[in-house]
């Protein structure tokens, strides 16, 4: 595509077949508003079940691509659906719908507006679907505005509280600067590569070499994503966004978001800047071993669950981009003997997978636990194995899982990343891959934290009220002082972190009241991080698929 | 090596009975703890019923080679199988695991310690019973490392849950330092995937444990041998412990429910020198002579320290986690000098170490639930107040300071008499002093266990406990010791039911050592 042909538009052959997810996708979304319109109150109650079902179909369309098979290119190459982009979609679809199972009742319960969540919802995961097919500079901006807009507003979501229009805003503003970075790299790369098809920049680049031109570009743009993967140092808003948001939607954002970036990085990385190995490589380099070590050793120091789960986030997000940093030690992935491929993107693929589902069954425990406890605080994680042993049993999974303890699935993500790292054979490789096992020690520290209170110690007799599990938070400061003056009259009701100063009430202990989304959720998240632990070849095979063809 | 029928089940079954037991328990609800007992007494009997079957089934002839073999593809993508096997060298700590697991669970079915819930405890301990017995018979290095893993999250909650004051500081280092050294461990796995060679140079890309054992590290430069032998040292010595790594182990020791410690000394320091033996020493022969000096001064160094530690103690139960570190460096030392004997002296001494220390934990555990404390200067009289458990201490720490007759005597002796003459072109004035050093360790360890002895069991009883009831041995108690004690007997007169399994694999380690290092193997007969 160069200019001249975009001056001359022809509509260019759609594949419909190619399509048929995205197209799905966008009727889904379109369906939900239009029975909003047309039904108003009626229509609310079923909002999560439609945009579920809907989302479900839209598997439907990728299993049928991915048995066909084909490589299917479409707008000169600008967006192609192939194995690779099947397997995120799938992904971004299931996460999707672990996520409205998730919103079910923290959205009803919390009364906010069902329509337009779910409808925003969709939008942002039809953002994620395209990003993943996305192989030219102009589809991933586009794919990615389109995910990151929605996602603004639902951060922002409980719009009566502060920390929520604070998540929002802090979002939003750090969003529109990294797109502002990357676009200003975009448009430098297409000044030296004169196209912004990522064949065509990776031919171009390889023969520029180093021009401080080049290195200017290439890093813009990929400062661009690591704010949104929240590298650091560019991931000073994810902690407050992440609190802030309502907790399906940070759970949404640490997962679904997350490997979006990580997708458009694996195609800018591996395809487009396949030719500037010596700018790429150490950047990765330092921004994955600084990632994990920051990330890990502020979650030591939080007390606040999600905040917590929000900075070692941070910190899994350093691990995945430590393949990244010998992206192109091409010479190491031939294994002789073996028909495998030991490449950095398999780690990548797998690593995402893997962190996807456990993650999400992490915030979904803190679901369900904070609408007994109705607090975040990770004391108030006291004493639940004694009177929430199944929940507590299931905690003690995911973040074993986050910690890479086998049987559970995190082992296995932490483990090819060592793969891939080891497989490099680079000294730089080698002492990447010990920073790796060191901090994958560190961060043991801070679940463990989480594990003591929920096996350790007794139930407290006062929580801190805080996160949010949907409900009332709309009090302002001058009812958070009533609030603690009149704990008893107040009973029930509870504040969001909004005041910043903690407001202890009264905990009694018992069952924690679930509901079928919830278990739902759950139970998903379970399987498949006691399934991919246990038999890692599962998502090994999602990885395979996509290594051989994205490979090329 | 792969073999049919039943065979071919036995080791999964071995491994996956316990965690089966476990899933069982699971569905079962708490109050009905009788049948949750019952159930976890089944699963290990079971267990130990399939090592029965094991143990007549086992070709003896051949105890050097891998027999009940199993080999499935697992993680295809990483080249990593699903191998199972048992020989020589695993046999003897195969059975010793699942010996122990069902004699923890009769101590515990009267005494859950606080704060209760038999479900949890016992389902805890099925899952460690699974993972070490996966360990034992993985032949695969990443199905090891997964079951080497499994048993950490289990004992960290013991240790969390039922354990003592400073419970939580405890476990929390206990899974620190073991996880440190799992992390270096992991890495050297995937080093040697990649860098390990065959003797003409070609890669052997790998995770099969039998072929890296056979290359014996290739044409690997020593340097590179000893750089990954360093991360595998890690690994292994922390969980052993080696000085000086081993502090964690007198915490965890100390705040360990009774069972807790007993399945931790008696087995899950074991993984450590297995580790070393299976995988360390046969896969890199020259990393393993690189640092042998160092590890034999580690091991001589721990077995002094270990000793004055035990003599520094007030409290029984610390005193018997340090003599821990005294004896896992006899331990160490025949491993160190890469000699059939010492090979044979250190597997002998894993399985001695483990029927005595644990049945001295088992007696500390009984002692404080009688008296409520373990100050040994408060302790007394035990041969007067409760005579049976008195002469049952009297025999173990016989055992332990090493007495012959006893089985201690010959994990320490011939660990001893290796260091004489050390293999693979290992210096001799230097093993022939740690040889020295060591044997003045045996002096200390007799000073600290009779001194325990005579100050816990001789005397009169303190007056402070006139009138406290100190209840002799019970049936459940009997039940959990007299195996132990049989078998400290039975191994201090027939050694050689053990060194007769464990002595093909042992020359063959160190053969393959002696052939990589100086090119010579004097021990083929």
């Amino acid at each position: 595509m160069n200019l001249g042909s975009m001056l001359a538009f022809v509509r260019p052959d759609l594949d419909w077949h190619a399509l048929a997810p995205e197209l799905t996708l966008l009727a889904v979304g379109t369906l939900v508003t239009v029975a909003d319109i047309a039904l108003d109150d009626k229509a609310k109650r079923m909002m999560p079940t439609l945009t579920g079902i809907g989302l479900l179909v839209t598997l439907v369309p990728i299993l049928t691509l991915a048995v066909d098979g084909a490589e299917r290119p479409m707008f000169g190459g600008a967006y192609v659906v192939d194995d690779f982009s099947l397997v995120l979609k799938a992904l971004f679809i299931l996460v999707g719908y672990v996520v409205v199972l998730m919103s079910v009742d923290y959205v009803r319960e919390g009364d906010y507006y069902e329509n337009e969540y779910y409808t925003l919802l969709l939008t942002s995961l039809l953002g994620m679907v395209m990003m993943a097919s996305s192989r030219d500079l102009v589809s991933v901006f586009v794919a990615l505005e389109l995910l990151s807009i929605p996602a603004y507003m639902l951060a922002a979501w409980r719009k009566g509280g502060p920390r929520s229009n604070e998540a929002g805003l802090k979002y939003y503003l750090m969003g529109v600067f990294a797109s502002a970075v990357m676009l200003y790299g975009m448009s430098l790369v297409f000044g030296v590569a004169g196209d912004t098809d990522f064949g065509t920049i990776a031919a171009a680049l390889t023969g520029e070499g180093a021009s401080p031109i080049v290195i200017v570009a290439i890093l813009f743009v990929l400062i661009g994503f690591a704010f949104k993967v929240s590298a650091v140092p560019f991931h000073t808003w994810a902690p407050d966004t992440y609190e802030g948001a309502p907790t399906p939607v940070t759970a949404f954002l640490s997962v679904a978001s997350k490997a979006a970036g990580f997708v458009a990085l694996l195609g800018l990385v591996f395809v487009a800047f396949e030719g500037a190995a010596d700018v790429v490589q150490p950047f990765f380099w330092v921004l994955a071993a600084v990632t994990m070590t920051v990330g890990n050793l502020i979650a030591l120091r939080q007390t606040n669950i999600v905040r917590m789960l929000a900075y070692s986030g941070v910190a899994q997000g350093g691990f995945m981009l430590a393949p990244f940093a010998v992206a192109f030690e091409d010479d190491a992935w031939q294994v002789p003997g073996t028909d495998i491929t030991t490449t950095p993107y398999f780690a990548i693929v797998v690593y995402a997978v893997i962190y996807a589902f456990m993650n999400l069954g992490a915030f979904s425990v803190v679901l369900a636990v904070s609408r007994r406890t109705r607090s975040g605080d990770i004391s108030s994680y006291g004493g639940l194995f004694s009177y929430a042993p199944g929940m507590a049993v299931l905690m003690t999974l995911f973040l074993a899982a986050l910690a890479g303890i086998p049987p559970a699935s995190g082992f296995f993500a932490k483990f090819v990343v060592f793969w891939a790292l080891a497989g490099a054979g680079t000294p730089a490789g080698w002492v990447l891959a010990v920073i790796v096992a060191v901090n994958a020690v560190i961060a043991f520290g801070y679940y463990a934290r989480v594990l003591q209170q929920m096996w350790f110690e007794p139930v407290p007799e006062m929580v801190a009220l805080g996160v949010d599990s949907g409900g009332d938070d709309e009090l302002d400061l001058a009812e958070a002082a009533d609030a603690t003056a009149n704990q008893d009259e107040h009973g029930d009701a509870w504040l969001a972190t909004e005041t910043r100063q903690a407001t202890m009430v009264r905990f009694t202990p018992g069952r924690i009241p679930m509901t079928g989304a919830l278990a739902a959720a759950l139970a998903i998240t379970a399987l498949a991080t006691l399934a991919f632990g246990v038999l890692p070849g599962l998502v090994s095979h999602f990885g395979d698929v996509a290594t051989f063809h994205f490979g090329g | 090596m792969d073999a049919t029928g039943f065979d071919a089940w036995a080791l999964t079954l071995a491994v996956f009975l316990p965690a089966v037991g476990a899933l069982v328990m699971m569905a079962v609800p708490r109050a009905r703890e009788l049948e949750l007992k019952m159930i976890a007494l089944g699963a290990s009997l079971a267990t130990l019923a399939v090592g029965v079957y094991l143990l007549f089934a086992f070709d003896y002839g051949n105890a050097g080679t891998l027999q009940f073999g199993v080999h499935k593809g697992w993680i295809d993508a990483i080249n990593a199988d699903y191998i199972l096997g048992l020989d020589g060298l695993s046999l003897p700590l195969l059975i010793l695991s699942m010996v122990i697991i069902p004699l923890c669970v009769i101590y515990s079915w009267e005494h859950i310690p606080e704060p209760g819930n038999a479900k949890a405890f016992l389902i805890l301990m099925l899952i460690l019973a699974s993972g070490m017995n996966g360990t034992f018979v993985a032949q695969d290095l990443i199905l090891f490392f997964v079951f080497f893993e499994v048993v950490l999250l289990p004992m960290y909650f013991m240790i969390g849950v039922w354990g003592g004051e400073n419970r939580r500081y405890a476990s929390l280092k206990f899974f620190l330092f073991t996880l440190f050294g799992s992390a270096l461990m992991i890495v050297s796995f995937v080093a040697l995937y990649f860098v390990a060679t065959n003797d003409a140079g070609a890669a052997l890309n790998t995770f099969n444990m039998s072929e890296l054992a056979a290359a014996a590290g290739g044409d690997l430069a020593r340097g590179t041998q000893a750089i990954i032998f360093a991360g595998l040292f890690m690994g292994f010595g922390i969980k052993v412990p080696m000085f000086p790594f081993h502090t964690w182990l007198p915490d965890a020791h100390t705040e360990a429910p009774t069972v807790g410690s007993v399945i931790l000394a008696a087995i899950l320091l074991k993984l450590g020198t297995y580790g070393f033996v299976r995988i360390a020493l046969p896969f890199l022969p020259e990393g393993a002579a690189a640092w042998a000096p160092w590890i034999g001064l580690l091991a001589v160094i721990g077995i002094i320290y270990g000793a004055l530690g035990c003599l520094a103690q007030t409290d029984m139960k610390r005193l018997i986690a340090f003599s821990s570190v005294a004896h896992m460096g006899f331990v160490m030392l025949g491993i160190a000098t890469l000699t059939p004997i010492g090979i044979n002296a250190a597997v002998f001494g894993m399985v001695a170490h483990g029927i005595i220390t644990g049945m001295l934990f088992f007696l500390a555990g009984s002692v404080k639930e009688r008296y409520h404390t373990l100050e040994i200067s408060r302790l007394g009289g035990l041969l007067k107040s409760a005579p049976r458990m008195g002469w049952i201490l009297a025999i173990s720490a016989m055992a332990s300071l090493g007495l012959p007759g006893l089985a201690g005597f010959w994990g320490e002796f011939p660990a001893i008499l290796s260091a004489y003459d050390p293999g693979a072109g290992l210096s001799e004035a230097t093993f022939r002093t740690y040889m020295v050093i060591a044997a003045v360790g045996t002096v200390f360890a007799a000073g600290y266990l009779l001194w325990l002895f005579q100050r816990s069991a001789f005397g009169e009883p303190k007056p402070e406990w006139e009138g406290h009831v100190i209840a002799d041995v019970n049936r459940y108690e009997w039940a959990a010791w007299t195996p132990l004690i049989i078998a400290m007997v039975l191994f201090g007169w027939v050694p050689g039911l053990i060194f007769g399994v464990v002595d093909d694999v042992s020359t063959g380690i160190a053969c393959s050592i002696g052939t990589a290092v100086v090119g010579d193997c004097p021990w083929t007969g």
